[in-house]
């Protein structure tokens, strides 16, 4: 039937076939808003493209190593015989190893630290060894000790004799 | 009551506008909350490595795999051994990493040979090339400056393992995605420093910002010579090395 134009009802009767294409293409429109909205994550793209989500989820982990300023809240002894001496910029938990458990527990006797392995941990820093800067102490230890433990002489604390 | 064609169809398409009117409204308003006292604007985040105080001992390590849950094998932080060997007139550097130093080094005794140690990690660069490949924005520089993989975006194709000049990525061997150093980025946002600052014993390497004032870093880069690794890659490098040797890679 030709359009002759006419009321607003001949109008969507003939034009019937335009509005179901446009009705099919406005659906396709929200599925894909639907599933494109399921799929990005909250605030996308906020600083830059990626999700910032991501920056809460890698700063939730939790910290082993308590820092220096943790330490020497309780075991200011230890920290100011440490402080006169040559290991007074030397980190707690570098010999100790971490102790985000011991400190952060309610009862910290209950994790109590092991004694580090004397034998290797002073070994590792102050063993001979050319690749070393010249101006830090070095010993071979074979020869410097005959086999004592180096805490017999030294004080770990503050190795002085 | 009868259901024809036309009717469902006109049913159907109006649950999928509403849907749609009120996933993009959601979107709109359910934004992620404001984060507390660290303000990531006023920081900018790299290190500072004094190659003439390190000493090998592989504190760093150690320090970043018990922080990290780094898996065995595998080294977000590594010190190596140079060996610089003069052949006729040219540097033959010979380098060593055992075990990425985790134990340290057995003692070098060669005094023929310019010997020393590098620290290494990733370099948390500005134009990052490990950013630039990555297909679906799973790896980023934050608004801080460190670079960041996040974990639930990352499909480990492992295009930015290849991209990384200075070999600073693995790729994770259970969760199967692209791992990397955060410059403890879990410690350094609630003030602490990272995992391998605060255990290294002689100082050689510090956890520096750049937007600080007052920050150490200003004025050790005025008054000495630094460089970065493969400067002509441009990569914006942000770990500054003191007195580097001409034949480190």
């Amino acid at each position: 039937m030709p359009w002759k134009g006419g009321t607003l009802r001949q109008f969507f009767r003939n034009s019937g076939h335009l509005i179901r294409l446009a009705a099919v293409l406005i659906a396709g429109l929200c599925v894909f808003l639907l599933i494109r909205t399921a799929l990005i994550p909250k605030a996308f793209g906020k600083y830059g493209h990626y999700s910032p989500g991501a920056l809460d989820v890698i700063r939730q982990r939790p910290v082993s190593y308590a820092g220096q300023d943790t330490c020497v809240m309780c075991h200011d002894g230890e920290a100011k015989e440490r402080a006169s001496g040559r290991h007074a910029h030397v980190a707690c938990e570098a010999c100790h190893g971490p102790q985000a458990a011991h400190a952060n527990a309610d009862d910290p006797s209950a994790h109590k630290p092991r004694l580090p392995d004397v034998a290797n941990l002073c070994r590792r820093c102050h063993e001979k060894d050319a690749a070393k800067p010249a101006h830090f102490p070095q010993v071979v230890t074979a020869e410097h000790s005959g086999g004592a433990a180096c805490n017999s002489c030294h004080q770990p604390h503050n190795p002085h004799l | 009551m009868e259901l024809s064609r036309r009717d469902l169809i006109t049913i159907g398409g109006k649950l999928l506008v509403l849907a749609s009117v009120g996933a993009a409204f959601e979107e709109i308003t359910g934004a992620a909350p404001p984060s507390e006292a660290y303000k990531m604007a006023e920081h900018w985040w790299g290190m500072i490595v004094d190659i003439d105080k390190c000493i090998g001992c592989g504190n760093c390590v150690r320090a970043c795999s018990n922080e990290n849950g780094v898996p065995k094998g595998y080294f977000r932080t590594w010190v190596e051994r140079y060996e610089v060997e003069n052949v006729d007139g040219r540097q033959e550097p010979h380098v060593e990493s055992p075990n990425g130093a985790i134990d340290g080094f057995p003692p070098s005794t060669r005094q023929d040979v310019k010997s020393f140690y590098v620290p290494k990690l990733c370099n948390h660069c500005v134009d990052s090339p490990c950013v630039q490949v990555c297909p679906v924005g799973a790896t980023f520089v934050s608004p801080d400056g460190v670079v960041l993989v996040d974990e639930n975006y990352c499909l480990g194709c492992r295009y930015c393992i290849q991209a990384c000049p200075y070999g600073c990525r693995y790729l994770h061997p259970e969760k199967r995605t692209a791992d990397k150093c955060t410059l403890c980025y879990h410690r350094i946002t609630q003030g602490l420093t990272t995992a391998c600052c605060e255990n290294c014993p002689t100082g050689a390497r510090q956890l520096v910002d750049f937007k600080n004032p007052k920050d150490p870093v200003h004025e050790f880069l005025r008054t000495n010579k630094v460089e970065v690794l493969k400067p002509y890659m441009a990569t914006g490098a942000k770990v500054y090395y003191k007195d580097l040797d001409g034949s480190v890679r």
